[in-house]
């Protein structure tokens, strides 16, 4: 029973950590750096545990970061919900892709996830963004090793302590 | 669920258990909420009616920044902190001095006005605020004030630092509100060219460091290092304000105007205390829209289906 409070605990701190890291400032230099983390926590936790997050979850999620942080309502729905059922579709095979062949598959989620952003706001009237656009899927890249790492180790302790 | 395959759900190359169907009608929902609230506005609304919830959030993650400019100042050695109370103490000294003249100089324009017996005063009051250190979109130029509703600010208030127009109220939440910065890309602002007196639009460009001003006429006299002011016009900032100094002169594109780059006087990405102008010169948004007036009912004749010659927008 407590086991199960403690993962519950972990899953919901993983998600408010992600909120709070996605607004928390960084140098303006670092800015455009700025890895989206609430998607890589989506990610890890849909491969990870999928009876948890579905694409209800997604949704969900996507509308209180869009009241959160957001512009337009919907629009981190609408990315969240692609990035899910994507990992969904391939967990099979991505829960068994050594680390950094991960994080390849990670980079072309958000790679595709930045597309879709554009889609969503070329839609509503927003000009194009400067290319340093590109960059933050590389840093999400870059960034999912440790991600991964770090909640496969707090997970394991969890289980370890049973 | 028509579409799950459940009978090869184990194999390495199973398509998992997500139907498309259910994908379909999330998508749906997502982009119906977009477009309601691209017609409708509502995330504005919702996020007022949250703000209880929000807000905190905010506040917690400007700790980390707000702890790392604290420990800056807590470890910056006495020589630093003595040299910056000397540099701050020059810059009061000069400050003091423009003020004394410009006292002069307002007393001396009350006189002229009430000659002219001019029934409007200059006189600016303003709201300090600070920011929260909190990064909305890194593509979008937003700042978090930590203002709001219950502290009388509207939406549309100006904003400025101790050098120039930073940008405008867009959102108000009960305790903090949300302004949107000059060079965001969404935004232009009416100025002026100190020297000249040109009247044109200052754009936002996406880069913090930087306004674009593209439809200059060929004929205008435009330097580098002109001053831009705000014209006043429009009504949303009042007139004087410093906006940026012209940082190059080129041609757009089409050959048919120039196009000019600015550097936006304010301190965009540093500052960290603000002033909000009080008194708008215009209320927000459109004007009321007009009572028909027409013939009276019973002159007036069948009304027309569609009125023939009628320009369409």
């Amino acid at each position: 029973m407590s086991r199960l409070r403690a993962r519950t605990w972990l899953f919901a701190g993983s998600i408010v950590c992600a909120f709070l890291l996605q607004l928390m400032p960084l140098p303006p230099l670092l800015e455009p750096l700025k890895p989206y983390w609430i998607g890589l926590v989506l990610v890890y936790w849909a491969i990870e545990t999928p009876e948890r997050v579905g694409l209800g979850f997604a949704f969900l999620l996507g509308v209180s970061a869009d009241l959160l942080v957001g512009e337009l309502l919907g629009e981190q729905a609408l990315r969240l919900l692609v990035i899910a059922f994507i990992v969904l579709r391939f967990r099979a095979r991505l829960r068994f892709f050594p680390v950094w062949q991960q994080a390849l598959a990670v980079l072309a989620l958000l790679l595709n996830d930045r597309i879709v952003m554009l889609m969503a706001r070329g839609f509503s009237g927003e000009p194009m963004p400067p290319s340093s656009f590109w960059l933050a899927p590389l840093t999400g890249m870059l960034a999912w090793p440790f991600v991964f790492l770090l909640f496969d180790d707090l997970r394991a302790r969890l289980r370890a302590h049973e | 669920m028509p579409l799950a395959r459940t009978d090869n759900a184990t194999t390495l190359f199973a398509e998992g258990a997500v139907s498309t169907l259910r994908l379909i009608v999330y998508l749906a929902c997502a982009i119906g909420l977009m477009v309601l609230d691209h017609r409708g506005n509502y995330l504005e609304s919702l996020r007022r009616t949250g703000g209880v919830l929000i807000e905190p959030v905010y506040r917690l993650a400007a700790l980390p920044a707000n702890l790392a400019r604290a420990t800056r100042t807590a470890v910056a050695t006495q020589d630093q902190l003595a040299s910056e109370n000397r540099a701050l103490r020059e810059q009061l000294l000069f400050a003091q001095a423009r003020l004394n003249r410009l006292d002069a100089l307002v007393a001396q324009n009350a006189r002229l006005k009430g000659l002219l017996d001019a029934q409007k005063n200059l006189g600016l009051t303003v709201q300090f605020a600070r920011l929260i250190n909190v990064d909305l979109d890194p593509f979008r130029h937003r700042i978090v004030l930590d203002v709001g509703a219950s502290q009388g600010i509207d939406v549309g208030q100006p904003v400025i630092d101790a050098q120039g127009v930073m940008g405008q109220i867009v959102e108000v939440l009960p305790n903090s509100s949300i302004a949107m910065l000059i060079t965001d890309a969404t935004h232009a602002i009416p100025v002026v060219i100190e020297r000249t007196g040109l009247r044109t639009i200052a754009y936002g460009s996406g880069a913090i460091d930087e306004l674009q001003l593209p439809t200059i006429p060929i004929s205008a006299d435009v330097k580098v290092g002109d001053r831009l002011l705000t014209s006043g016009l429009g009504g949303r900032f009042p007139a004087g304000f410093p906006v940026g100094e012209v940082r190059q002169v080129g041609q757009d594109k089409s050959g048919m105007f120039i196009a000019a780059v600015a550097q936006p006087a304010a301190a965009l990405d540093r500052s960290s205390e603000v002033l909000l102008l009080r008194d708008q010169p215009q209320p927000y948004g459109p004007p009321a829209p007009q009572d028909e007036v027409g013939p009276p009912a019973d002159l007036a004749g069948p009304a027309p289906a569609a009125a023939p010659g009628t320009p369409t927008p």
